[in-house]
């Protein structure tokens, strides 16, 4: 019998289990896919935003500020690479000025600190490349950039490290309400646990419907971007957003953490969940949308586009509680934006939640809320170098030509806890493949690696699991006859 | 050398046998060879040694002349970065961080694939998406085939060489679509590779969609108008679990920038002297590093011009050239390689590279000077995917004696 059991390895499962891991509790998370972050938290604009956004007195409004001043804390503690870089939301007219100042209110309300708006000549010196239209801005300093993918890993990872259980490939599939506790059933295992958290994002209003909570919808909404590579990552330098509407906060322009630069999203409510296609109309959209904020940039260094899909309530705020129905079932529900940047502040809402549900938390003493610094090697010094090669000399040998990412680096990123299992989850952990190559030189040498360090052969590699499998057959076995075929 | 494919491997042997005692190549892969390892199909070498080898055969004679000849190279070795005073810094395993000052460098690190993003071809992200290389390698090196249903988007020439290679091994190439009117491809490929195998060359189509959540299911293809837009209704659905992508090649020349080197727009490879030197002094440039060739003949031939360049430079240090000239693309010319001429340093004669914008049929290429017409030499057909050469004599540039331009272009009929 688990404690507590939190269905969803996005960022708010994930940082819940994290938060929870702080308790002498016996804890699981299950995901239906093949590793932590793979659904919304994996496609979004990575923005840690400053709060000045959401309706005041919502739970959007309250955990984004809160969130957003955890993060120094948080990323220092689990070495996640962040930036605070700041933010503008540019003005082109008088009339949206006039709703720049309106933001500018609505953050001192929420208790923005670092506020302030700015004038044309003050833009153009901050974003020498904005476009000659716009008129001012609201400046909010302490938005920031963000790799989302090693926020929820490393989150998933310090969970572990302190004692939470991770099933993957576990897609929930039923849960029996009993008397004091749930069974919560998966294609391959049954769960018991005394409190279940739900935290399956576009999925979440299906896991409440399993359990007869009090109904709601999770919507789809999804967004479309474009990555420019690094030389384009000039063009800005903080994240430019234009001014918001109903469907969201615009097509943004902002460098990554790992000084790319990204354009988009578009925002379309869709049926399904699972859509994840990029559309002609989408990109020219999203590339419509940044050209009214700048034209500095070149479309020719496009190195990849995406959808990200966004789970969109019908409640217009987060829904995080335990159901009145259905006591010891607790939503984490409904996390879009500003999701990624309140998962550290809906985490604590959570243990708060379930301490008062009347769950017993005693704090462990030996909880360790760091976990070991990842090995980045491009960003070492040259006598750091000499000296990570002399410990380990697989860290000498580079695999991913065009970040500069290291054989030991992978190895790492497969044998911590909640390891990488696929060239996707290899992606995300070590930016391997990402480059401006987009993998063509490296997945060969990297699905060698997952091979060996995994003890499977080639053909058991896949992209992110599933039947996502890379190579289908050996070579010559197509011209074998069928019976000796090797299948 | 930075880089043991073809172009490294020329230049270290000329360069060691026109006297060079210290030569290093520093090859980032496993072993020598570059790109040449994978095409183990034939048709190499018909100019260097009036043979027709195979990719492997053709790398190994020149690899058994760098053993021969005792040049030292690096292995698994990745140069991380070049100043423009040509201090190089490089990583292994071995001998962990290096740093090695050269009296001359020469780029050789070829040139890598367009992925599927800098298109940006619409629809899902599944697995069984490979650039036509990527395949190659896997098929020819690793020994996996990715599927069995196979959609080529491009022409270029792995790609054709690639749904030969296909078909060789049982799989089905269902097409092979290619977006412009003609192929970026050599003709002799397009007969041998396609033409010989029945599989369909879709030129004016591209791919519009690709289907499948976790393998590829599918593309949608559609035929496309002037402005390489699809034509609404010509959407066509073809099943298959790869696509394969074979849409154009780029020069890699990150490195190349750290040193300081001027890339030109239209190669996407340095602008070079003819004596392959770069903007940067004592930095040299040759193979696809500089423009991408159609035969690793050109390739093997430029790496020596480059090599003659450094060794005249280890020799004699940095001169101004005083009767620089400079060759200009005009109409219907894409680029000419070299940029520029050191004219007092040319013996004999230099040869240009160029590529052609269209398909011309019964056309001229003239090379004009800004003293006069030099020559025009009549061509039955030029295509963008057949580079072309033209050997200008030391004797013509003297026909004018301050020529400081040059420019080459295409006359119809």
């Amino acid at each position: 019998m688990y404690d507590v059991l939190i269905i969803g390895g996005g960022v708010t499962g994930s940082a819940i289990a994290r938060e929870m891991s702080r308790y002498k509790l016996n804890i699981c998370l299950l995901e239906k896919e093949e590793d932590v972050c793979t659904g919304t938290s994996k496609a979004n604009s990575a923005i840690i935003h400053a709060g000045y956004d959401p309706e005041p007195g919502t739970l959007k409004a309250r955990l984004n500020v809160r969130g957003n001043a955890m993060f120094d804390e948080l990323c220092e503690n689990l070495d996640i690479p962040f930036k605070r870089n700041g933010s503008l939301v540019v003005a082109f007219s008088e009339e949206e000025m006039k709703k720049v100042r309106d933001l500018y209110d609505r953050g001192i309300k929420n208790g923005v600190p670092d506020m302030e708006i700015i004038d044309r000549e003050r833009l153009k010196k901050l974003e020498p490349n904005i476009s000659d239209d716009a008129i001012g801005a609201l400046y909010a300093r302490t938005a920031g950039v963000i790799c989302p993918f090693t926020l929820t890993i490393a989150m998933a990872e310090n969970a572990a490290m302190n004692g939470v259980e991770f099933f993957f490939n576990s897609p929930v599939t039923g849960i029996d309400k009993h008397e004091r506790y749930f069974t919560v059933h998966t294609p391959d295992n049954v769960f018991e646990a005394r409190y279940v958290i739900n935290a399956a994002g576009l999925y979440a209003d299906e896991i409440n419907n399993m359990v007869g909570g009090e109904p709601f919808k999770i919507r789809p909404r999804k967004g479309e971007y474009l990555i420019l590579d690094k030389v384009e990552g000039d063009v800005a330098h903080t994240v430019i957003f234009q001014v918001p509407t109903k469907m969201g906060k615009g097509i943004l322009v902002t460098p990554t953490v790992h000084g790319n630069l990204m354009l988009g999203p578009t925002a379309e409510d869709i049926e399904d969940k699972e859509f994840r296609e990029t559309t002609p109309e989408g990109i020219q959209k999203a590339i419509e949308g940044a050209m009214k904020t700048t034209r500095a940039f070149n479309l020719r260094n496009v190195i990849t586009t995406f959808t990200g899909v966004r789970p969109v309530p019908d409640t217009e705020d987060f829904i995080i509680g335990e159901s009145k129905l259905v006591p010891g079932f607790i939503n984490a529900s409904g996390i879009e934006s500003p999701g990624l940047t309140s998962a550290p502040a809906i985490a604590e809402m959570v243990v708060d939640i379930v301490k008062e549900a009347g769950l017993h938390m005693e704090e462990k003493p030996d909880f360790n809320p760091k976990r070991r610094p990842v090995i980045r090697f491009n960003e070492l010094t040259d006598e750091e170098k000499k000296e990570v090669i002399k410990q380990n000399p697989a860290y000498g040998h580079v695999i991913c030509r065009c970040e500069t990412i290291t054989e030991g680096e992978i190895i790492d990123a497969i044998r911590r806890p909640v390891g990488a299992r696929s060239l996707d989850g290899i992606k995300r952990r070590t930016r391997a493949q990402t480059g401006r190559c987009q993998a063509g030189f490296c997945t060969p040498r990297v699905a060698e690696i997952l091979a060996r360090e995994l003890n499977m052969t080639l053909s058991d590699v896949t992209k992110f699991g599933g039947n996502s499998k890379l190579l289908l057959y050996r070579v010559k076995e197509l011209l074998k006859e069928d019976g000796e075929k090797n299948v | 050398m930075i880089g043991g494919g073809p172009a490294g491997l020329g230049a270290a042997v000329e360069a060691k046998k026109l006297g060079i005692d210290d030569v290093l190549i520093l090859e980032r892969d496993r072993e020598l060879g570059g790109i040449l390892n994978q095409c183990i199909h034939n048709g190499f070498g018909l100019q260097e040694f009036n043979e027709e080898l195979t990719g492997p055969e053709y790398a190994d004679r020149f690899i058994k002349q760098v053993k021969e000849l005792g040049i030292e190279y690096k292995l698994d070795t990745m140069v991380l970065d070049i100043t423009p005073d040509r201090k190089i810094t490089a990583v292994n395993s071995h001998d962990g961080l290096i740093e090695i000052e050269a009296g001359a460098v020469i780029l050789a690190m070829g040139c890598r694939e367009r992925p599927r993003g800098a298109i940006n071809i619409p629809g899902s992200r599944p697995a069984g998406i490979f650039t036509a290389g990527t395949a190659q390698r896997f098929a020819n090196m690793e020994g996996y085939l990715p599927g069995k249903e196979v959609v080529i988007l491009g022409s270029g020439d792995i790609g054709l060489i690639m749904a030969r290679r296909f078909t060789l091994e049982g799989a089905k190439v269902k097409a092979v679509c290619e977006i412009m009117p003609y192929s970026s491809g050599l003709k002799r490929n397009i007969v041998q590779c396609l033409d010989d195998f029945g599989i369909p060359l879709l030129l004016r189509h591209t791919v519009v969609r690709i289907h499948g959540k976790d393998r590829v299911e599918g593309v949608t293809i559609a035929e496309v108008d002037d402005k390489k837009e699809p034509i609404p209704g010509t959407e066509k659905y073809i099943p298959c679990d790869t696509l394969l992508l074979s849409v154009g090649l780029i020069p890699e020349n990150e490195l190349s920038k750290k040193a300081g080197v001027i890339l030109d727009k239209n190669t996407g490879g340095a602008y070079v002297w003819d004596d392959r030197e770069t903007t940067t002094p004592g930095i040299f440039a040759c193979g696809n590093v500089l423009q991408v060739h159609d035969l690793v003949d050109n390739v093997t031939d430029e790496s020596r011009i480059a090599a003659q360049g450094a060794v005249r430079f280890l020799k004699e240090g940095e001169k101004t050239e005083p009767q620089p000239i400079n060759i200009n693309p005009g109409d219907g010319v894409r680029y000419v390689v070299p940029q520029r001429v050191k004219k007092s340093r040319v013996e004999g004669a230099f040869k240009m590279f160029l590529r052609v914008t269209d398909v011309y049929e019964n056309a001229k290429l003239v090379v004009d000077s800004d003293k006069g017409r030099l020559f025009a030499i009549n061509k039955r057909r030029l295509s963008p995917g057949e580079m072309e050469y033209i050997n200008v004599t030391q004797r013509l540039l003297n026909r004018f004696p301050d020529i400081r331009e040059i420019t080459i272009k295409v006359e119809r009929g």
